[in-house]
């Protein structure tokens, strides 16, 4: 059945070659951990992605529950961990997630770093990998904010003072993110969600895209 | 060396029986915690409902009354003032208390509002009717009678609980 139906989609589309090119290539012998079990350093960015997929899916469910605003925002949160099943596993997920993904971020790139493995002619990938690096510390810091605490609003009041002590354009940065130039409150709230929700999401989804389609044209750099 | 051929499973599907087995449960053990997660609304049990007291059995006719009463719902993590109401009369010693709430759509009826219909409730959205004891006049688009409030009198206050279809 199952088979029919994909031979069907198959003999109009000529599937196969798109996911052959992407599942059949080999996995050079320096980076199979059946060989050398030294090389298990190769699976951090696989790790590193797993991660941000589960924070993707977790992240999804708890906004079926959670209200960016500063009168529910609180309640909302305690509602779905200590009301909803799960409430308080998937929660957890997305907690520990954010500390785990920035571990595996860190391992990945100490492997890359060690390895060599950023020289040309993949610098470019490097640089992406930075920036992803910088989108994730993002999402780390709006995340906080928004089950709207104590810990999660003074921790974003020092970390826009951070902003603001940037030389010239530091109070328009701090009011950019805040949306107010004193007040962190409703606008900050609205912000960081949009920011953590939307756009950063959208960035790091574009930008994984990259990574990925330069390694699969440069292949994995050579064993040491 | 034994050849392939002396194994009911060969090497290759050992492998992906196995690895697609652990994926499997891998793949459950992170999306079934949020399905479970999404899904809980539908498996909430509701209470019984709580009984709201309406008014006073004296100020009840065998003409229906509207009365209206407020209480608390508890709305996940938001809690507010309610405000609902119902038809009342009495049928002898019976209390009966309808609900509003047009069986069509949704609307909200009224009590001998049309002329063309007295002794009535009749919605204006679609001209559903209704006899005075809730059952929908044939021929309008109401399909069930108006539901019926849970009753109960304690120490002359009328108390109503849960609106529940009559048939
Ligand atoms: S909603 Fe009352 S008749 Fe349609």
């Amino acid at each position: 059945m199952l088979q029919r139906l994909y031979d069907w989609v198959d003999e109009r589309l000529d599937i196969t070659p798109i996911w052959r090119d992407v599942a059949d290539h080999e996995v050079p012998e320096h980076v199979n951990p059946a060989h050398h079990f030294s090389a298990f350093v190769y699976c951090f960015g696989g790790l590193t992605f797993f991660i941000i997929v589960i924070q993707f899916l977790s992240g999804m469910f708890l906004t079926m529950y959670y209200v960016p605003d500063i009168v529910n925002a609180y309640e909302s949160v305690k509602y779905l961990q200590g009301e909803v099943a799960f409430g308080m596993i998937v929660r957890g997920m997305h907690h520990w997630g954010a500390s785990l993904v920035i571990v595996m971020v860190f391992l990945h790139t100490l492997r890359v770093f060690f390895t060599g493995a950023y020289k040309k002619p993949r610098e470019l990938n490097w640089v992406v990998g930075v920036l992803m690096f910088f989108i994730l510390m993002g999402l780390g810091f709006t995340g906080y904010l928004l089950p709207w605490d104590m810990k999660a609003y003074f921790a974003t009041v020092v970390g826009l003072q951070m902003a603001e002590s940037v030389p010239i354009i530091g109070t328009l940065i701090k009011t950019l993110l805040s949306g107010d130039p004193e007040i962190v409150g409703a606008q900050t709230l609205t912000r960081f969600f949009a920011i953590h929700v939307f756009f950063l999401p959208a960035a790091l989804l574009g930008l994984m895209a990259v990574h990925f389609i330069m390694i699969r044209r440069q292949g994995i750099a050579g064993p040491l | 060396m034994v050849s392939e051929k002396d194994h009911n499973v060969s090497r290759r599907q050992f492998l992906t029986y196995t690895l697609t087995g652990v994926g499997g449960f891998m793949a459950a053990g992170v999306v079934l915690p949020m399905a479970r997660f999404a899904i809980d609304p539908v498996l909430q049990t509701t209470g019984e409902g709580d009984m709201h007291a309406v008014t006073e059995v004296s100020e009840l006719t065998d003409e229906p009354q509207r009365f209206d009463f407020s209480y608390e719902q508890e709305d996940a993590w938001y809690t507010s003032e309610t405000t609902n109401s119902a038809w009342i009369y009495l049928d002898g010693d019976d209390i009966v208390a309808l609900s509003p709430v047009c069986t069509h759509l949704g609307c909200t009826v009224n009590w001998n509002s049309n002329e063309n219909h007295p002794n009535e409730f009749f919605c204006p959205c679609h001209g559903g009717r209704f006899e005075k004891d809730g059952t929908n006049v044939a021929g309008t688009p109401p399909t069930e009678p108006l539901h019926r409030y849970k009753v109960e009198v304690r120490d002359g206050t009328v108390y109503l609980g849960k609106a529940e279809p009559q048939i």
